[in-house]
């Protein structure tokens, strides 16, 4: 009468996996971005401030680089996304 | 410079021409259904650039030239948005796509009870908020037209035939049909390739800029730190606050829901609108600093900043370049005004004109073609008057600095509708009354702390309340709430009014109670992904062919479906058996399924089929209503069932009785003819002997015709029983009513008994039971006691037979008990000792068997009853009075 149970599966398989860490990471891509974004509030925002006023350029090259690395990441994650995601649907 | 007007006309109306012609050819391709290509992820992802009107085209250098990198806040809002806010996003679309949400004013007000207060109020608003906007639009163009031509008396001319230009295009494109999910594709390529042409546009004067003039990257980045510009010097609350405005922003705007939500096609495409919208952003962005940089550098001091896009070609004699700028600042005007315009006048004419216009009509909506008519006009209408309200606007206020400041303004005033939106889509628990508090709080404080103080102080609100406040209130001054001063206005705008907006909201919506429709909305939109078994997916909108198929077979029958998707297909002149989902073969598909299911049910089906419309609440009461009307005539068919069923019962019982007095007919016939036979028989025989035999003795003569004349007297004793029978059956019998005493009838019987029998029967009475007066017939009732008391004579087998009479009070009469002493009726025969003709096998005697049946009869008719009640030594038989004959007497 003993009846076999088999045990739930506890590990996902390593491509849904991998497809499950990459949405945590989308999902966490937004406070990096804002992370990177708060990052000039701690320069010194006028002349009268203490410490090294930060250049233009610097200034400029920051935030594109920053920005354009959100976009890469994004970009990257959702193209990683994608196959596995067309395929299971 | 004038001589480049003629070319910078000409190009402008080519470039119109050929946005015409795009959309034309897009609609066209649409309408046969070969628009796969037009709705693809870059197409959605270019049309969210209308983001970027003209006030970023050419306003962002103006904006990098006075107070450097600040302008950037403006895209990184949405970047950050779109990157990161996806799956909020996919939960809008979806909502909006099930519930057919068509503009910003729709969704929050269906979210609320399909409220049309709420409606109305985020219309005005809305309205409010853009029409400055617009008037920005067509002030940049006229503005970088007068930079060509020269002449500034020709600003308001050039912005009257741009407005007639757009309107006239909004109106072909935008309004041409009404499209159920309110989608416009040759709207929508045209922005999108006017996307593509300010971007090139703008990216071609910064590489112009840089490694032409600047001399290439590094050198550029020399120029940078050696101007005004050199550092970083960054307002840190408007860094933050003009971010997350854009962010709300982006969502609120009534022309980025229309692309954003109401135009897509696709959830997916936000999967790369997620990361190619902030692209488009970024490149739009690159090249800002160094154009400014280099206009500051180059330009004659007080050269307006705003216009550096195209007045760095023009001096540096690149005149085609400079056009290529004023076509991407064109683009950039002209697709903001048309999806606007769209946008808001989808919601004028739906939340404004609509309602109004149903409530004049008396009848309401009589004919349904009528409105559809009336709802395109209706639409029309709202173009023109939105575009009409812009031009105003833009006449009135004359380019002033208002009108360039109206760009944030206009931000901070859409921004109210994100507390009502976002609290809408994840928030049960927010009413109707929580959003109308929180819109109009925030609604207000933007009016008076933002809009009004824009104009200047002392044009729309007196200049003292800047200074002293409204009415001596210092706490209340318009850019100081609660006398918080220092704050840079923008930021005290946002951060009061959406303060309060959202505080407002929320206060109200925990201390309301929602209407059941709202409830049921509400859950609709915050459970939307919950509902259906592929929903957490993403879906693409097209219902296909297939899918019917499959639903319609199950319906219809598998012949009859692949029948009628044959011959639709052959109506769309298609080859194969399957046509293409059209509107209007889904209508027909409907009407056939309506036929089969109910037309609720079918419209459910059809629509959660095609563009996965979730069913509404009206659907659901109308399937409901569908249900309730068949289970009422389903509990009819059951009543009259039973009814039916009661009735063949009754039936059944009713014939059974007639087969029973039909075979007790017969049964009754043959014992009669059985009965009379006998004494005929002995009569016919004596009477032949004394006639034929002739030496008989006078003894023999004698006993015979004793014999025959016995037999006369027990027949016409049966014949005098069957009539008296028979009288009483039918009913035909007279009663004679009359006063006595049960004893005076029981003496009467048991003389009458004892003169005609054998007189061995010893009777017991109980005489002092039996003064009981009696109305009834006397003797009728007497013949009962005869009949009971002769059978005890004859049947009793005892050695002493006993009879004993006794009177005994019972419930519902007297009854009178004649019990004796002789052996009991078998079970088996006391069941039918009252039916005629019954005797008891095996007996001695020789009565017909009527005695009892008639006792039965004449008890039957006077009221009582008689019945049989087997005693332990003998039999009993039971003489039931009515109460009536008892009581009438006292």
């Amino acid at each position: 009468m003993s009846r076999e149970i088999t045990p739930p599966q506890v590990f996902l398989e390593r491509r849904s996996y991998r497809r499950r860490r990459m949405l945590d990471a989308l999902r966490l891509l937004p406070l990096v971005g804002v992370g990177l974004f708060l990052m000039p509030m701690l320069w010194p925002a006028a002349p009268s401030e203490v410490g090294e006023p930060v250049s233009m350029s610097a200034a400029v090259l920051y935030v594109f680089f920053a920005w354009l690395a959100l976009i890469v990441s994004g970009a990257l994650l959702w193209l990683g996304l994608r196959e596995p995601l067309d395929a299971a649907e | 410079m004038s001589g480049a007007a003629p070319l910078l006309i000409g190009a402008s109306l080519g470039y119109v021409l050929i946005l015409f012609a795009v959309a034309f050819v897009a609609e066209r391709a649409a309408r046969r259904g070969h628009g796969g290509w037009l709705r693809g992820p870059i197409v959605y992802t270019l049309s969210l650039s209308i983001y970027c009107t003209a006030w970023t085209f050419y306003g962002a250098v103006g904006y990098a030239a006075r107070s450097g990198m600040e302008f950037v806040t403006i895209y990184l809002g949405p970047s950050l948005v779109m990157i990161g806010w996806w799956w909020g996003l996919r939960k809008l679309v979806r909502v909006a796509r099930a519930q057919r949400v068509t503009s910003v004013a729709d969704l929050i007000s269906a979210r609320f009870g399909k409220s049309n207060a709420l409606a109305l109020l985020v219309t005005i608003m809305a309205v409010i908020g853009i029409t400055p906007y617009i008037a920005l639009q067509l002030k940049s163009v006229s503005e970088s037209f007068a930079i060509f031509t020269g002449a500034e008396a020709s600003t308001s001319a050039t912005g009257f035939w741009v407005a007639l230009g757009l309107a006239l295009f909004t109106l072909l494109f935008g309004t041409r049909n009404l499209n159920a999910n309110e989608r416009h594709d040759g709207i929508v390529i045209a922005i999108a390739v006017e996307a593509a042409v300010k971007l090139i546009a703008l990216v071609a004067v910064g590489a112009f800029v840089v490694w032409s003039i600047g001399g290439g990257l590094g050198a550029m980045m020399d120029r940078i730190d050696a101007s005004p510009l050199s550092t970083w010097e960054m307002d840190r609350s408007r860094w933050i606050g003009i971010t997350m405005l854009a962010a709300a922003a982006f969502l609120c705007l009534p022309r980025m829901f229309q692309v954003l939500v109401v135009e897509n096609d696709d959830e997916r495409h936000i999967q790369v609108a997620a990361w190619a919208f902030p692209l488009y952003l970024m490149a739009m962005s690159l090249f800002v600093v160094p154009i400014a940089v280099m206009g500051l550098e180059l330009l004659p001091a007080g050269s307006n900043p705003d216009l550096f896009v195209l007045t760095l070609p023009m001096s540096e004699g690149r005149t085609g370049l400079a056009v290529l700028a004023f076509l991407g600042g064109f683009s950039s005007a002209t697709s903001m005004v048309i999806v606007a315009t769209l946008a808001l006048s989808t919601m004028v004419s739906n939340h404004v004109v609509m309602p109004i216009w149903l409530s004049a009509q008396t009848g309401g909506a009589s004919q349904s073609g009528d409105v559809r008519n009336i709802v395109i006009l209706a639409r029309r209408l709202s173009v023109l008057g939105v575009i009409g309200l812009g031009y105003l606007y833009f006449r009135v206020s004359g380019g002033s600095a208002a009108l360039a400041a109206i760009g944030l303004i206009s931000f901070i005033g859409v921004a109210q509708f994100l507390p009502a939106m976002l609290g809408g889509l994840f928030w049960r628990g927010a009413t109707r009354s929580g959003a109308l508090a929180g819109l109009s709080v925030g609604f207000a404080v933007w009016i008076y702390c933002s809009f009004l103080p824009a104009f200047g102080p002392g044009a729309a609100l007196p200049a003292a309340w800047f200074s002293e406040g409204p009415f001596g209130l210092v706490w209340l001054r318009p850019d100081a709430l609660f006398g918080i001063a220092g704050i840079d206005p923008t930021v005290h705008a946002v951060l009061w009014s959406l303060g309060f907006n959202v505080l407002a909201f929320i206060t109200v919506s925990l201390v309301t109670f929602p209407t059941p429709l709202e409830r049921l909305q509400g859950a609709q939109f915050v459970n939307v992904f919950d509902t259906g078994r592929a929903a957490a997916g993403w879906q693409s909108s097209a219902a296909t062919s297939e899918d019917l198929m499959i639903m319609a077979q199950r319906i219809l029958g598998a012949r009859e479906a692949q029948a009628l998707f044959r011959d639709a297909a052959r109506g769309q002149g298609l080859r194969g058996d399957v046509p293409e989902a059209t509107p209007a073969f889904l209508e027909t598909l409907e009407r056939e399924l309506a036929a089969a299911v109910g037309a609720a049910t079918a419209h459910a089906m059809i629509s959660q089929m095609s563009g996965g419309a979730a069913v509404s609440v009206e659907d659901l009461l109308a399937v409901a209503d569908e249900s309730a009307q068949m289970l009422e005539y389903s509990s009819q068919l059951e009543a009259k069932s039973a009814e039916l069923s009661r009735t063949a019962a009754q039936l059944r019982e009713a014939n059974d009785k007639l087969t029973r007095l039909s075979a007790q007919k017969d049964a009754f016939l043959s014992q009669v003819s059985h009965e009379l036979r006998t004494p005929m028989t002995s009569i016919r025989s004596f009477s032949e002997i004394l006639r034929d035999e002739a030496g008989l003795t006078a003894v023999e003569k004698t006993r015979y015709a004793s014999i025959i004349h016995t037999e006369a007297i027990r027949l016409t004793r049966l014949l005098d029983d069957l009539l008296d029978l028979s009288v009483l059956e039918n009913g035909q019998v007279n009663l004679n009513m009359a006063d006595g005493r049960l004893s005076e009838v029981l003496d009467h019987a048991i003389q009458t008994a004892e003169a005609a029998g054998t007189g061995a029967l010893t009777i017991r009475r109980r005489r002092i039971d039996e003064g009981l007066p009696l109305t009834t017939d006397l003797d009728r009732l007497g013949q009962v006691f005869i009949n009971l008391i002769t059978n005890a004579q004859k049947y009793c087998s005892a050695r002493d037979p006993v009879l004993e009479i006794s009177v005994q009070e019972a419930p519902g009469g007297v009854e009178v008990h004649f019990a004796d002493n002789g052996t009991p009726i078998p079970v088996q025969a006391s069941r039918d000792i009252f039916e005629k003709f019954s005797r008891i096998d095996g007996s001695k005697g020789q009565g017909a068997g009527l005695g009892l049946a008639i006792c039965r009869e004449i008890m039957m008719r006077l009221g009582g009853n008689v019945r049989y009640a087997p005693d332990v030594s003998g039999n009993r038989f039971v003489v039931v009075l009515p109460e009536a004959a008892k009581m009438a007497a006292q």
